[in-house]
C-alpha cells in the first residue's frame, strides 16, 4: 500500500492476531472461573456489592471527597473495598468485560452466522468494532489507574496480600 | 487463610489427575472429530485450536447472514492485488474462454471445467458481508456454483477432509475443511452484483467462503485438490496464510 510517509513497518497483523486471541482465551477462561468463584464463595456479596449503608448520597460524596483529598484509609477500612472501588470493580467485571467479549465475538463472521441477533442488536459488525475499541480503551485506563493505586498503597504489601490473602497493615504504615 | 488440610491436598491431587486424563480424552476426541487445525503447533497453537474447535462445534451448519439488496455497498471496495502474470493476461485477452478449473485428488473422476461449463451448472446467489482482516468490509451479491455441487460431480471419496484451492498466482493457495467446502453458501463465484466478477474482485473465478475473513476467499482459482491430509501441501500448515503468520482458520 502506498503511504505518505517513507518507512512502512512490515505487516504485523498475523502474529498479533494470533496473540490477541490466545490472550483473549486466557482472559475469558480465568474470568469465567473468577465470576463462578465470586458467586459461590460470597466474594461478590461480601466484597463487591455495596452495603446498604453505603448507598446514600452522603456516604457516596464522603468517599469521593476522601478520594480526591488523597486521604489514606484508616486501618480497619483497608480490609474492605470502599464504595468507589466496589462500583468500579462491578462496572469492569459485569459491564466492560462482557461487552468487550460480546463485541469481539460479533466481529467474527462464523459467530455472526450462528448468532445473527448478537450482531444486529449492536448495529452490525462495524459498530461492534467501534464499541470494542472504546471499551478496550476504558479497560486500559482502568488498568493504568488500578496499577497507580497499587503503587500508592505499597506494591509489595498489596502483592503479598493478593497471593496469600493476608494483609500486614503495620508494615505498610512504617 | 488457614493451612491446607490433608483432605484438601488429596482433593487437589485427585482433581489434577482427573484433569490430566481428561485432557488426553479431549485430545483423542478432538482428533477424531476434526477439531484440530493444521496450524495447531507453535506458540499460538493452543488459542488457535480452542477457537477452531469451539467454532466448529457451534457453527458447522449455520448460514452466513444475508442482507437485503438495499444494503449492497456502492461501490464495493476492491483490495489491491499483486501484478497478474503473463498467463493471466493471455487468458484475459481471450475473454477467459480458455480458463479452466481442474479438480483432482481424492475424487472418483478427476475433471476440468471451463468457465462456460461452470456457468451452466445450477447457480446460487447470496448478498453477504465480506470482511477483511484489516478491518474494512463491504456487502455485495455473489453468484456462482456451490462448491458442493462440483465436488458431487467428481465424487469425493469418503476419507476426504479438506479441499485445497489454488490461485493462478502461484504463491496464493488455501484450504477449507469439509464443513466449509460442503456448506451451501460456499460458491465458486463468477458474478458479482449481477455483472461479471471484476478482475479486481477475483474475476473470472473466486472461491467465496462467507463465514471466514476475506483472505480465505482466494481470487483467480484454477485448481481444486481434495485430500485427507494437508501435510504434503507447502509447509504442511494448511495454506499460504500460516506460512506468512496468518491463521489457517479465519472464522475469527
Amino acid at each position: 500500500m502506498p503511504t505518505g510517509y517513507g518507512y512502512v513497518l512490515p505487516d504485523q497483523n498475523g502474529w498479533s492476531r494470533y496473540l490477541h486471541f490466545q490472550t483473549a482465551w486466557l482472559a475469558v477462561l480465568t474470568g469465567f472461573l473468577y465470576v463462578i468463584f465470586s458467586l459461590f464463595s460470597g466474594h461478590l456479596r461480601k466484597d463487591l456489592l455495596p452495603g446498604r449503608t453505603d448507598l446514600s448520597w452522603r456516604a457516596f460524596s464522603a468517599t469521593i471527597t476522601n478520594h480526591l483529598r488523597f486521604k489514606r484509609p484508616a486501618e480497619e477500612e483497608a480490609w474492605s473495598y470502599n464504595l468507589l472501588q466496589r462500583l468500579t470493580y462491578l462496572l469492569v467485571i459485569f459491564v466492560l468485560f462482557p461487552l468487550v467479549i460480546w463485541t469481539g465475538l460479533a466481529m467474527s463472521p462464523a459467530v455472526a452466522s450462528a448468532f445473527p441477533s448478537a450482531v444486529s442488536t449492536l448495529g452490525g459488525q462495524q459498530s461492534a468494532r467501534t464499541i470494542h475499541f472504546f471499551v478496550s480503551v476504558f479497560l486500559f485506563l482502568f488498568l493504568l489507574v488500578h496499577i497507580m493505586m497499587i503503587c500508592l498503597a505499597g506494591v509489595w504489601n498489596r502483592m503479598s496480600a493478593m497471593i496469600t490473602g493476608r494483609i500486614s497493615l503495620n508494615k505498610e504504615r512504617a | 487463610m488457614k493451612d491446607p488440610s490433608r483432605r484438601q491436598l488429596i482433593t487437589a491431587g485427585l482433581v489434577a489427575a482427573a484433569g490430566a486424563s481428561g485432557l488426553t480424552v479431549v485430545n483423542r476426541l478432538a482428533q477424531r472429530y476434526g477439531l484440530i487445525p493444521p496450524d495447531h503447533g507453535g506458540l499460538f497453537g493452543a488459542g488457535e485450536t480452542l477457537t477452531y474447535a469451539s467454532q466448529r462445534i457451534l457453527t458447522s451448519h449455520s448460514l452466513a447472514r444475508e442482507f437485503p439488496r438495499s444494503e449492497i455497498s456502492n461501490p464495493p471496495f476492491a483490495n489491491e492485488v499483486a501484478p497478474l502474470g503473463d498467463a493471466f493476461k493471455r487468458l484475459q485477452d481471450g475473454a477467459f474462454a480458455d480458463w479452466q478449473l481442474s479438480v483432482d485428488g481424492m475424487v472418483g473422476a478427476p475433471a476440468s471445467f471451463s468457465l462456460a461449463e461452470l456457468k451452466s451448472f445450477p447457480a446460487r446467489s447470496h448478498i453477504t458481508h465480506l470482511a477483511c482482516e484489516e478491518g474494512w468490509s463491504f456487502i455485495a451479491e455473489w453468484t456462482g456454483v456451490p462448491l458442493a455441487h462440483v465436488l458431487e460431480l467428481v465424487g469425493t471419496l469418503p476419507q476426504a477432509r479438506y479441499v485445497v484451492y489454488r490461485s493462478i498466482q502461484s504463491d496464493w493457495w488455501d484450504s477449507v475443511d469439509m464443513a466449509d467446502a460442503l456448506h451451501p453458501q460456499t460458491l465458486i463465484t463468477y458474478a458479482m452484483n449481477r455483472g461479471e466478477l471484476p478482475v479486481g474482485h477475483g474475476g473470472p473465478l473466486r472461491l467465496r467462503v462467507p463465514r471466514q475473513l476475506g483472505y480465505k476467499n482466494v481470487k483467480y482459482i484454477t485448481r481444486l485438490t481434495v485430500t485427507d491430509s494437508l501435510k504434503s501441501f507447502g509447509k504442511g500448515l494448511g495454506s499460504a496464510s500460516p506460512e506468512g503468520g496468518y491463521a489457517w482458520y479465519a472464522g475469527i
